[in-house]
């Protein structure tokens, strides 16, 4: 077995927390440089180059990109020769998570008791926590600190299987229609099918975690995320909402298997600050 | 068109902003976005004065960042306005005259606009760290205990915004999409 201490995992959460709420990832900044070189709207261009430029500006002053520095979301692939010592890894996740919010001038987002007596935790705790078991003795940890905004226009539907790919077709176009402006385009699109109600949400938001421009393995998967990429950059919501031909920079499908009887479609909807960090110990 | 605007807003200056122009703010706007807007309303409701004095008054819908020292403020940039909807007859009824946010309003709300002569910006949102250099001052002036979601005195110099919904009920948003739909 090889042993992490808990207290190295903190340092590391705590350290990824402050860099993906303030550093973008560099195929971010491509994919939106890319989307000013085709962009046809002079409004939606002048976005998208307030968007680099807030980017180098948070880098330089690390400061964060965007205010709503999220709900923490933490992917843990956990190899099954790992042994963690010296505490609960929960714990140490969360207070990784608190150090990095207070540390790092990060903003405080999250509302404990929603209805029975709401209140700010104060340090952005608790964070949502995936762990997976996977061969080896590495963890693989991916950090996807999650705007409320976006979320908020993110949806899910229990379909028929006799709707079939048009079917979903037409709900991720809907839902990103509907959305319009709100959600900060260019958004990204993580969209999942099968698994069960709770599961196709979850493959639809680490979907979004994928690097820009990776393909699903699977060819005619590949071909849906092009093709619906390029329908709903027919929508013309456009940078900010104002207009334009880049209203999502890339989109991205999984599929799972699903029961006889049902067909789950979920579509989680990513800013353009998508801040993903992913760290390997 | 690029217009220069310095708050409290009055009736003649918001007749001449239409939607798509390219406006900037100087002067003291407020911040209060999801509770400070329901407490707000609930003073009203009690016939209690609002911790500023909302005559021309200018709303942004924000939660910053904590300042770093030497900061004025931290990441400061637009939150969805939409939620704010239910509130904004109130606040237009006492004097606001405008609000910053992003995202589309509710019908209600572009049509007190137009009875009330007042206008609604967007400001892009996500581009925090490039607003927050346009503010140059920060205190809140109500409401701590909610944290982000305090209501802030802001200085602010030349913040660039957008008219999204002017005083003659058309949306920026609606029009936009319109002329880049399907190309």
């Amino acid at each position: 077995m090889r042993k992490i201490s808990v207290e190295n995992l903190t340092k590391v959460i705590r350290d990824m927390a402050i860099e993906a709420s303030t550093i973008a990832n560099p195929d971010l900044i491509d994919a939106i440089e890319n989307a000013k070189s085709k962009e046809q709207s002079e409004v939606g261009k002048a976005v998208l180059n307030q968007l680099l430029e807030n980017i180098e500006i948070a880098r330089n002053e690390k400061t964060p990109i965007c205010q709503d520095t999220g709900f923490t979301v933490i992917y843990m692939d956990v190899g099954q020769e790992v042994q963690f010592v010296g505490g609960d890894v929960n714990d140490a996740i969360n207070n990784g998570v608190a150090k990095g919010y207070v540390e790092g001038f990060l903003r405080k987002s999250i509302v404990e008791n929603p209805i029975t007596d709401p209140k700010n935790t104060g340090n952005n705790t608790p964070a949502i926590i995936h762990t997976h078991i996977v061969p080896g003795d590495k963890v693989k940890i991916t950090m996807l600190p999650k705007g409320g905004g976006s979320e908020n226009m993110s949806r899910l539907k229990m379909m028929k299987p006799a709707d079939g790919v048009e079917g979903i077709r037409d709900f991720v176009i809907e839902t990103v229609s509907q959305a319009g402006g709100n959600p900060c385009p260019p958004t990204v699109i993580g969209v999942a099918i099968g698994g069960t109600f709770d599961y196709v949400a979850h493959l639809a938001k680490k979907a979004v975690t994928r690097k820009f421009g990776e393909r699903n393995p699977n060819p005619k998967l590949a071909e849906l995320e092009v093709e619906w990429l390029a329908a709903i950059n027919k929508l013309g919501i456009g940078p900010a909402g104002l207009g334009g031909n880049t209203t999502s920079l890339d989109l991205f499908i999984e599929e799972f298997p699903r029961h006889i009887a049902t067909f789950p479609v979920a579509v989680n909807i990513q800013c353009h600050a998508a801040r993903v960090k992913t760290k390997t110990i | 068109m690029s217009i220069h605007i310095t708050t409290p807003l009055d009736n003649e200056t918001i007749k001449k902003l239409k939607i798509g122009d390219e406006v900037f703010i100087s002067g003291t706007i407020y911040t209060a976005r999801d509770a400070a807007h329901k407490k707000l309303v609930d003073l009203l409701n009690d016939n209690e004065a609002l911790p500023f004095d909302p005559k021309g008054a200018v709303i942004f819908y924000v939660g910053p960042s904590p300042a770093q020292p030497g900061q004025a403020i931290g990441a400061a940039g637009p939150t969805t306005s939409y939620r704010m909807d239910p509130f904004v007859e109130d606040l237009l009824q006492v004097g606001i005259k405008g609000m910053i946010g992003k995202g589309s309003r509710s019908a209600d709300v572009v049509t007190g606009l137009k009875n009330h002569c007042a206008v609604y910006f967007g400001a892009t949102g996500g581009a925090a760290a490039l607003l927050s250099k346009t503010i140059k001052k920060a205190e809140i002036i109500a409401f701590e205990e909610l944290g982000p979601e305090a209501v802030r005195k802001l200085e602010v110099e030349n913040m660039p915004l957008i008219v999204i919904n002017d005083c003659t009920g058309k949306d920026l948003y609606i029009e936009g999409r319109k002329k880049w739909a399907d190309q």
